[in-house]
């Protein structure tokens, strides 16, 4: 096909150009984090590998704890950091996760409820639980559950990780309830009047025509919530749970400390968390594009 | 009160209606009796939606009464569910459930509100969508239907629960040229059955044609009604006349 200049042809100057900033691309919204960390490449794990073992052998070649023999000493903590360690992050992150969904949408449900005096309550709730930080929630629960509890005689304890898991599913109670809340607003009004009109119950309407339409629509920034949770699990070492990043800092201590080993430890817990993480994420922005072509 | 097919089944009286301080409906007065076709028609913002929207307790009403087969629908105590198993309503926009196919759209209301029988609702569900000649269209999804075909999937959905009275929101005001016809098709077989049918529409032949009785409103009131063929002939008032001229 023939160009014509000026109408076809691709426009370009040598000149500088100052290009109209793009608002809406830089807007930050909920999945922000899920979308960047979906689109790194697929060889990061390989790069953040590289980088922590090769940073640490510049900057202390000098030293007499070789590189080497720290590389080495995390060789030997590796099934052990998993094993205890990440695992238990991974186990927060679900136990979390499933308390958290179950009480985020029942707190969702009472957002949308016809009571005014449920409705403001979970409103209240939501709002308390979302915008306080999640490290202050998770001290008043380990400071406000009791160590133990005694139900008809039996004693039973109640572990720090388990508080750690009450602490996280907090937040992220009051962010599902949101997306409940925010999933059925956007489906037209016009939905409930046609169900409505046919004589359906309120109870009938929500349950078999409006949930069931939101479904999908949930899906997606469900996924990124169970992402940001899991990320924020080392935050429980400083309540002095015995995961990853806690385990990590007693392997150290118990090699002496040698500042040569920050990096190859720390970098393995970020290349973690980084593995477990980055499919949810792509798997996350796939469906999110899935389902708003379909809608 | 208990209704006797000697009276109107749809009885309206000086009701008035209000959106915040736009009063959308200034006192209008209509009966139906059994049986009978009306359409109602005028310019937009006339207030026609609103009052069919009235009938079936969609929207509330601040003056006046209004009963359907004796249920007294302005009552704040009112059995809405009761209303409406009585009352079918078609939107300008279809609203079939995308998420269930044009049989489920059918039989869903009968099996959940009625909780009736499945296989005889099924039955049911099959002749009333060959009725409205959708045969083959069963399992398809409303997103995979043409506008006139979810509209005549939509009429169906109504049928299912054997209302006394059928309310046409503007039905086909969103539907293309070619695919009105089979949607108004369906209407006049309904109305030939002897369905009660309250329509509001822009499709002034079809009105002309189906209508017992035509109702012009504007700006909240009803200016003028009588048989089509009177009202479209000798329409005395200034405000009908100069509507049908920019129409017709």
């Amino acid at each position: 096909m023939k160009t014509i200049p000026g109408v076809t042809a691709r426009a370009s100057t040598d000149l500088p150009v100052l290009k109209p900033f793009d608002v809406a691309a830089h807007s930050p919204d909920s999945m922000m984090m899920t979308r960047w960390v979906a689109g790194l490449p697929w060889w990061s794990p390989a790069a953040i590998l590289t980088i922590s073992l090769i940073w640490p052998a510049i900057a202390y070649a000098q030293s007499s704890y070789s590189i080497g023999q720290a590389t080495e000493a995390l060789w030997r903590w590796m099934p052990f950091l998993l094993r205890e360690g990440f695992l238990l992050n991974v186990l927060i992150s679900i136990f979390a996760m499933l308390i958290g969904t179950l009480a985020g949408a029942a707190l969702g449900l009472g957002q949308i409820s016809i009571n005014k005096w449920v409705r403001r309550f979970a409103w209240f709730a939501t709002q308390l639980f979302r915008n306080s930080p999640w490290l202050v929630i998770l001290f008043i629960v380990l400071l406000a559950l009791p160590f133990e509890v005694r139900i008809f005689g039996t004693i039973m304890t109640f572990p720090d990780w388990w508080k750690a898991v009450i602490g996280l599913s907090l937040p992220v109670m009051a962010n599902i309830s949101e997306i409940v809340r925010g999933a059925v607003a956007s489906v037209p009004t016009a939905q409930w009047e046609a169900s409505e009109s046919l004589a359906f119950s309120r109870r009938q309407t929500l349950w078999r025509i409006i949930l069931p339409q939101c479904f999908k629509r949930m899906i997606p920034p469900w996924m990124n919530w169970y992402a940001i949770l899991t990320m924020a699990t080392p935050l429980c070492s400083l309540l002095g749970v015995q995961e990853l990043i806690t385990l990590s800092r007693q392997a150290m201590e118990s090699e002496n400390n040698h500042p040569e080993l920050l990096m190859p430890f720390y970098g393995f817990a970020l290349l973690m968390f980084f593995i477990y993480c980055y499919p949810i994420a792509r798997a996350t922005i796939a469906l999110e594009r899935r389902f708003s072509v379909k809608l | 009160m208990t209704w006797t097919p000697d009276q109107p089944i749809i009885s309206i009286k000086d009701v008035h209606k209000s959106f915040g301080d736009l009063e959308v409906l200034k006192g209008v007065s209509l009966d139906v009796m059994k049986g009978e076709v009306i359409c109602i028609i005028g310019p937009s913002g006339s207030g026609k939606s609103t009052l069919i929207r009235c009938i079936n307790g969609l929207n509330d009403v601040q003056g006046g009464s209004i009963t359907v087969e004796g249920i007294e629908v302005h009552d704040p105590d009112l059995d809405k569910l009761a209303l409406r198993k009585k009352v079918g309503m078609v939107f300008q926009q279809y609203n079939l459930f995308p998420h269930k196919t044009a049989l489920e759209n059918v039989m869903m209301a009968p099996l959940l509100v009625l909780k009736r029988d499945k296989a005889q609702v099924e039955e049911e569900a099959r002749a009333l969508i060959k009725k409205v000649r959708l045969e083959g269209k069963e399992n398809s999804y409303p997103g995979e239907l043409s506008g006139g075909q979810q509209q005549r999937t939509a009429i169906a959905r109504s049928l299912a629960m054997n209302p006394d009275v059928m309310l046409f929101d503007e039905v086909t005001a969103a539907l293309d040229p070619e695919t009105v016809k089979e949607v108004l098709v369906t209407i006049k077989d309904l109305a030939a059955e002897g369905m009660t049918c309250i329509l509001v529409t822009h499709e002034m032949g079809f009105a002309k044609e189906i209508a017992d009785h035509i109702y012009f409103t504007d700006r909240g009131v009803i200016v003028e009604h009588g048989p089509p063929s009177t009202f479209f002939e000798r329409a005395s008032d200034p405000r009908t006349r100069e509507f049908l001229s920019q129409i017709l």
